[in-house]
């Protein structure tokens, strides 16, 4: 086991604020709006800094796709624990059209360069909820997967994992190395503490492009409209 | 039976000695108010089965005499400051008079005694009265025409916003007729040019927040009760809560009232000015007067723009002069971005996770503090907040913390402090202190009331505002404990008298602390208020038995 493990988090409108359609429809207003970390992508680090507490595993590494503020959701991720980030940078039109395709192509191509056993993931992202990234990685890399885990545990080069069904729980054993997606009730996600934030302002953070990773970002979808679902009416008693 | 105090004392001086001679000459005044005694029944509950009590069956004659032995302070009387007085001769309800409710308050004269009891007891459920009429008006000439109507027939009137206050002020004593201003919650006016906002004094303050917020201002205040209270009860109370360090109290920030007099006179100050010097300013005697001098109908308040950027660190102290120094490290490196500054102990911290499930969000250190940063630009914020936290940190003022910039996270931050009282409510009865005091002595007192009453209460925590010097001391045990309560008071009034603190910073005096003024008040300035009051109120049936002391009572 090289015991690297890239955990991948996204930079999402925050869930506690109102969404609002711009005037155009062609998508939801995002400037000066609050954003944060993806809530599952938030227990997908908790999950491997768990992982290398427990030393099972040496080293991770924080990935995320987007333009320079994507950075401030590495460094989040960095003071909770994990060791080093890895920013691709996409902005502008490609930022827009980024999707589950592109940005698995992306993590696939990074595995590699790193050398990855493990690649913990979210299950999916609260603005688009696609639930499609870990499992198109997986395919790419032809890895085995384990999504929606509410519970993960290494045993030599394996992983034992639960798994949350609509039928209740699966139990699965996969081989390493191994795509894992997280679900809500895997953990709690830690506060990060003061020596910890203090700490992880000298983590590095390296910024490279798709185009260095020999992946194009070109969309193959394209947005029409965005609405706002009807009006709720008032309900009678 | 005599009963011994303690007397805290500060290191000698002259102006200590001055101060010492001062709580002397006090507790001869409250000797002549009553004595104090092992007591079976202490605090103002009163049950329907106290109208059975002997001393409410004697005669007329008899009564009277109690009550003089009570004030003149003879051995033997066996009653509390802080329970109620006799009942004050006003009329009872009649048939007629709730015919004339009904017709101008059709459907909104509330009688079912399952519906009105509800607002006979409070939110601590310590006290509980017997009025049988609840009215809910919908406008200032409905409430005009109530007080009118009840002014004439010498009917007593409990004025009623969201029911949250924690010193009995809010509910009925007796049978006073519940006024409520529960639906007149209309939003009047809002002006986004000046940030003023007009709105009638039931709305409560969380729905002025959320109406505010989608406009992008906040409103100046902000507490633990924001779900239920009522505008016009925060300003009756002249409410304080987590952001008086930054927006400053009531006093400032209303800019004009609506009220009904006692008579039912409709007075209408309800400027929307922040400059108007054109006589005496007549709004502030009415702020914090406690539905005492008229009931508010309306408020005009100045509201400030939404910050941009809001911090919340959470961090950990081992001593209590740590935590001092850490304010003032906080007031220069943070100064004109801090928007609250809380702390809570590590008892606090306890009853939080045993009774709501709070986890620690850092590891467990004697005190914590809440610190809140309100800006217009996250990026200079961040950079003033990094400053502060390595200065605090290198400096080892601080032993561990956390920030949060994410809605979720500050919320779940801020919870840790906004929820002890409930978690209190859980531990046990509560007995509670609001007590404002020199900043540097705040956890004294604390520490020599849990010296002082050992093993006599269960849990013993302080916590607060300490960015305004105001210390909410709670005390719990299993039950109502009269003995518990012997050992308390008044030795914590007389604590904080003799460091001219206030005896109640921000809850006010309500029915519980009515006795207790002369602690922090002279009483000259105690006569003048009852002239007021006589004068804005000559039958005295707004708010009976409450907020001045029962000595001035005609």
């Amino acid at each position: 086991m090289s015991g690297r493990v890239l955990v991948g988090v996204k930079r999402v409108i925050d869930y506690a604020v109102k969404i609002r359609v711009k005037p155009d429809n062609t998508g939801v207003v995002t400037d000066g709006v609050k954003h944060s970390m993806n809530p599952f992508c938030e227990i997908a680090v908790e999950e491997a800094v768990k992982l290398k507490e427990k030393k099972l595993i040496k080293e991770v590494v924080a990935v995320s796709c987007g333009p320079q503020q994507s950075q401030e959701t590495i460094r989040t991720a960095l003071a909770m624990g994990a060791d080093r980030g890895i920013h691709v940078d996409v902005s502008g039109k490609d930022y827009e059209n980024l999707g589950p395709l592109q940005v698995s192509k992306i993590l696939a191509a990074l595995a590699k360069q790193e050398d990855a056993q493990l690649i913990l993931l979210g299950k999916q992202a609260i603005d688009d909820d696609c639930n499609q990234t870990g499992q198109m990685t997986a395919a790419l890399l032809d890895w085995p997967q384990g999504t929606f885990a509410s519970e993960v545990s290494l045993e030599g080069d394996k992983i034992n994992l639960v798994r949350e069904i609509d039928g209740g729980l699966e139990h699965i054993k996969i081989n390493t190395p191994a795509v894992i997606t997280a679900d809500l009730r895997l953990n709690t996600p830690r506060y990060a503490t003061l020596p910890n934030i203090m700490k992880a302002k000298k983590k590095k953070i390296v910024t490279v492009k798709p185009a260095d990773l020999g992946v194009d970002v070109t969309s193959r979808l394209e947005v029409l409209k965005v609405e706002e679902p009807p009006q709720r009416q008032a309900g009678r008693v | 039976m005599h009963c011994c105090w303690e007397l805290v004392l500060p290191p000698v001086s002259t102006v200590m000695a001055g101060l010492l001679k001062r709580a002397l000459r006090l507790r001869t005044a409250l000797r002549c108010l009553c004595d104090y005694n092992m007591l079976s029944r202490s605090t103002a509950t009163l049950s329907p089965v106290d109208f059975h009590s002997p001393f409410l069956t004697c005669s007329s004659e008899q009564v009277l005499a109690s009550t003089r032995k009570l004030h003149a302070g003879a051995d033997g009387s066996k009653v509390s400051p802080s329970a109620a007085p006799e009942r004050l001769p006003f009329c009872r309800v009649t048939e007629e008079d709730l015919a004339f409710f009904r017709k101008i308050l059709a459907g909104r004269t509330i009688v079912d005694p399952d519906l009105v009891e509800p607002s006979n007891v409070d939110w601590l459920k310590s006290v509980r009265g017997s009025s049988e009429v609840l009215l809910r008006p919908q406008t200032t000439e409905e409430v005009s025409q109530i007080l009118s109507y009840c002014n004439s027939r010498n009917l007593a009137v409990n004025p009623q916003g969201g029911n949250t206050g924690l010193v009995g002020g809010s509910v009925p004593v007796y049978d006073e007729i519940i006024l409520s201003t529960s639906l007149m919650n209309k939003i009047l006016n809002f002006d986004s040019i000046s940030g003023v906002l007009t709105c009638q004094a039931g709305c409560v303050l969380e729905n002025l927040s959320f109406y505010l917020e989608e406009r992008d201002y906040i409103m100046p205040l902000d507490l633990g009760a924001k779900g239920s209270c009522q505008i016009g009860g925060n300003v009756a109370t002249n409410a304080g809560g987590l952001r008086l360090l930054r927006y400053g109290s009531l006093h400032g920030t209303v800019l004009g009232l609506e009220l009904v007099l006692a008579d039912g006179q409709v007075l209408d100050c309800l400027s929307t000015l922040r400059k108007d010097n054109t006589g005496y300013d007549l709004k502030q005697l009415f702020i914090g007067s406690e539905g005492t001098l008229g009931v508010i109908t309306a408020v005009s308040i100045l509201c400030p723009r939404k910050p941009k950027s809001v911090n919340v660190v959470f961090l950990g102290c081992e001593t209590f002069e740590q935590l001092l120094k850490t304010f003032q490290l906080c007031k220069s490196m943070l100064g004109e971005i801090l928007s609250a500054f809380e702390f809570l102990d590590s008892e606090c911290m306890r009853l939080l996770n045993t009774h709501l499930k709070l986890p620690n969000p850092i590891s467990d250190c004697p005190f914590y503090i809440v610190i809140e940063t309100s800006g217009s630009d996250p990026t200079h914020d961040a950079q003033k907040l990094h400053n502060f936290l390595e200065e605090a940190m290198t400096s080892s003022l601080v032993s561990d913390g956390t920030v949060a910039t994410e809605e979720a996270k500050i919320k779940a931050l801020w919870s840790l402090r906004e929820r002890v009282t409930e978690a209190l409510t859980h531990d046990g009865f509560t007995y509670k202190y609001d007590i404002s005091l020199p900043v540097e002595r705040i956890y004294q007192l604390v520490t020599d009331m849990r010296k002082h009453l050992g093993n006599r209460a269960k849990s013993v925590v302080g916590y607060g505002h300490v960015g305004d010097g105001n210390l909410h001391l709670n005390v719990t045990s299993p039950s109502k404990d009269p003995a518990l309560l012997a050992a308390i008071e008044p030795f914590v009034y007389e604590w904080t008298a003799s460091c001219r603190g206030s005896i109640s910073a921000e809850h006010g005096l309500g029915l519980k602390k009515r006795n207790y003024i002369y602690y922090s008040k002279q009483s000259q300035a105690v006569a003048l208020m009852g002239n007021i009051k006589a004068m804005l109120d000559p039958k005295g049936i707004l708010n009976p038995y409450k907020t001045l002391p029962d000595n001035l009572k005609q």
